[in-house]
């Protein structure tokens, strides 16, 4: 009898403090995957500094190839890293409310359009100030994101957004040349247009839940022609005669019908589905996006092109680029040893060896990754790349994402024909735009 | 003497002693209850209570999180928010989406459980069905929204069997138009909730006792009649109950809404849920945010209230 009763305590005490366990695990590590490069954090009294390193990229590499990354330069310094690899979407909701609550991890990967709000919140550390303390060279960095004339991203390697051509679907349009420039570009997607009626020459991503297509799919044919939407950092989009003949552009591609249809709701990734499908014959997207699209559609024939230029524009031409950006969150304890790892990334030999992995572009100019083994392709699109210079307005403006979204639904608007004309549209757009500048 | 003194004394004492616990076992008794909902009150106070108080309070600053000295600004935000035009756009999709959702819930929940309380099919029949109808409520937000959003793409099924069907002849843009996407929004929602209702109304109709549906046919009650006399009287309160449950977890609904169309085009789909999230992750106005779920949490508390004094007057 008593025996019983002990057993039924027993269970019952068993059962709810496994409840509570699984409650707390529950609520405390559902979405970080700790991927530790060291065995024994914390080992006996030692004095060993260990960083956090929060990103997404581990995520994105071949697996285990981070850790090696960071393996190297914990032998070169004995410096440990631990890992936090999340989705893309994850570490940005983690890296903002570490930003918020003061607990961000020690290194985080950064995007361009998140730095002038994390930096203006005093929540990332001045990497001007870290780089001159530690006598580095900066004139190796590709580029460097500011705000307020200091240095607070660093992009580590750049993902280059040229133009994918379904050569299939030209073929069988009739389409003999890549078009060069605007006019040749709406020849050619009238062919395609024609010829079959379930096929799309051109496709944007519009959807507001995630207006990236405005910066990648839209500004980059203005980029493209030596244009530009800021004028001293500050918005420039009235009075602005190429962002007009843009605007102009792409309300032709969507008046002739040349524009694949549902772009309201579509997003970057449905945008690949549809060319990956074959539905569209040309596609601005990242490089990324190269192993996918040839896993998804073996058989077809593509390529890239740079974008076409405005008619009558023979300058250089700018590649919208997205990068995997690098930065030290201000309540680091150990700033000066977050900066060597940041420097160590940099390295012409380790950003090579990242660029490779990534099928990007290295952050450092010094970096001569050797693509020997990369994709055919993929080589086409880096001499492409290396003709154009890099560019990316967005990155470093505050609240990038929102700007985005306030451009998009004007466009929308101006395209179902709320809006009279471009010069409105832009206006409207620019008073909205100078609120998020105050 | 003093033996009968003390005798006394220890008798007083004894029964003080006694008294005391007497009380100490009736304080035991009393608080036992308390004790076993102590863990549970201290999460609901931690996770529920302070983080409430907590965005109340930041509704009344200029800008939290973001800024290191908030400066109180009273009732500023709620001003600017009822000024803004958009916040009324979501304010109309939100009834509009909720009042649509609540009462297609209802009707179809109704005839589905009426189908699946009939006679006429065996139990194994109605096993099968109860489970294929309960299946939309088995998917989590973001799963029927990447489905749906594939399904209602322009190059979509949906498209492909009406034109099949000869209903309609070109791409319809369901979720990228603003003439449909409301609609379309709406019309997942309805799919993915009305197996809740369905559930809880099958319950109700099998409670009914047949008595009262054998005492009407005596009477001459035709089916309309005894649907309306006697099932809809009986399932009164778990009616009630579902709507206003329903009309709560509505409002808030966020992941359908974010994951199809982000509150576009435009704002066609902008209901309550994403303009607070836009005004908080987007803008990094956590304040103006903040001011906006308050609004939200006094309407939920309004319906909140109704629903407990409906179900205290049940019992």
């Amino acid at each position: 009898m008593k025996w019983k009763t002990v057993l039924k305590k027993g269970i019952s005490v068993l059962v709810a403090g496994s409840m509570v366990l699984a409650l707390a695990a529950c609520g405390g590590g559902s979405s970080s995957d700790d991927d530790s490069s060291d065995s024994g954090t914390g080992s006996g009294g030692e004095e060993s500094i260990t960083l956090e390193f929060q990103q997404w990229w581990g995520v994105e590499l071949p697996d285990g190839f981070l850790a090696e990354i960071c393996q190297g330069f914990t032998d070169e310094t004995g410096i440990k890293i631990e890992l936090l690899s999340n989705p893309y979407a994850d570490t940005k909701t983690q890296v903002a409310a570490g930003a918020a609550a003061g607990t961000m991890a020690d290194v985080v990967g950064l995007d361009g359009a998140w730095v002038y709000d994390f930096a203006k919140q005093g929540s990332i550390a001045n990497l001007t100030e870290l780089m001159t303390a530690d006598g580095y060279d900066d004139s190796q960095l590709s580029d460097q994101i500011q705000y307020e004339g200091n240095t607070y991203m660093i992009p580590v390697v750049n993902f280059a957004y040229p133009m994918y051509v379904n050569m299939d679907i030209l073929e069988a349009a009739g389409v003999e040349e890549l078009p060069t420039t605007w006019s040749e570009f709406i020849d050619a997607a009238k062919k395609v247009a024609d010829s079959d009626e379930n096929v799309a020459a051109w496709a944007i991503p519009l959807s507001t839940e995630s207006p990236s297509g405005i910066q990648n799919n839209f500004m980059s044919w203005l980029w493209a022609s030596g244009g530009s939407m800021l004028k001293d950092g500050q918005p420039n989009l009235t009075d602005n005669g190429d962002l007009e003949a843009t605007v102009d552009f792409v309300k032709e591609l969507f008046d002739e019908g040349l524009v694949a249809s549902g772009a309201y709701a579509m997003k970057e990734a449905d945008m690949v589905e549809e060319f990956t499908n074959g539905r569209v014959a040309f596609m601005t997207d990242s490089l990324a996006h190269l192993l996918t699209i040839k896993e998804g559609a073996p058989d077809m024939d593509f390529q890239f092109m740079s974008l076409p230029v405005k008619d009558g524009y023979a300058g250089q031409s700018g590649m919208d680029v997205a990068n995997w950006g690098i930065g030290i969150a201000e309540n680091c304890e150990h700033k000066e040893e977050a900066m060597k790892f940041v420097e160590y990334l940099m390295s012409p030999e380790v950003n090579a060896k990242l660029a490779i992995a990534a099928n990007a572009f290295p952050g450092n100019s010094n970096a001569d990754p050797d693509y020997a083994d990369a994709d055919p392709l993929f080589l086409d699109a880096y001499a492409i790349y290396q003709e154009c210079y890099a560019v990316n307005e967005f990155t470093g403006l505050p609240t990038s994402e929102e700007l985005m979204r306030s451009f998009d639904e004007q466009l929308q608007l101006y395209l179902d024909g709320d809006t009279a004309s471009t010069k409105e549209m832009l206006s409207a757009t620019q008073t909205i735009w100078e609120e998020a500048f105050k | 003497m003093s033996a009968a003194r003390t005798s006394i004394y220890g008798k007083e004492r004894m029964k003080v002693m006694k008294t005391r616990s007497r009380r100490m076992d009736v304080l035991k008794k009393k608080s036992t209850p308390y004790l076993y909902l102590f863990p549970t009150i201290v999460l609901m106070l931690l996770l529920l209570v302070v983080p409430i108080i907590m965005v109340i309070g930041y509704s009344f600053f200029d800008n939290v999180i973001v800024n290191k000295e908030p400066a109180f600004v009273g009732l500023k935000n709620y001003i600017s928010i009822v000024n803004d035009a958009t916040f009324w756009v979501a304010v109309k999709n939100t009834l509009i989406f909720v009042g649509g959702s609540v009462v297609a819930h209802l009707i179809l929940g109704m005839a589905f459980s009426m189908l699946l309380n009939t006679r006429y099919l065996g139990n194994k029949t109605k096993g099968i069905f109860r489970v294929l109808y309960v299946l939309p409520w088995m998917f989590t937000g973001s799963v029927i929204a990447i489905l749906w959003k594939m399904m209602l793409n322009p190059n979509g099924i949906m498209n492909f069997l009406l034109e099949v069907l000869h209903i309609s002849s070109n791409h319809i843009e369901w979720l990228g138009s603003r003439q449909t996407a409301l609609f379309a929004v709406t019309f997942i929602n309805i799919w993915s909730g009305y197996p809740f209702y369905m559930i809880s109304i099958l319950a109700g109709l099998q409670g009914i006792s047949t008595d009262l549906y054998e005492a009407s046919a005596l009477d001459g009650a035709n089916s309309v009649q005894q649907f309306i006399r006697i099932t809809i009287p009986q399932l009164k309160p778990i009616l009630i109950s579902l709507i206003m449950l329903d009309f709560v977890w509505t409002i808030q609904q966020f992941a359908l809404i974010w994951m199809t169309t982000g509150g576009g085009p435009i704002n066609a789909t902008e209901t309550l849920s994403t303009y607070i999230y836009k005004q908080g992750f987007s803008k990094y106005q956590y304040s103006m945010a903040s001011a906006s779920a308050c609004i939200v949490l006094v309407v939920c508390t309004i319906i909140a209230i109704f629903y407990v004094r409906h179900q205290k007057a049940r019992d």
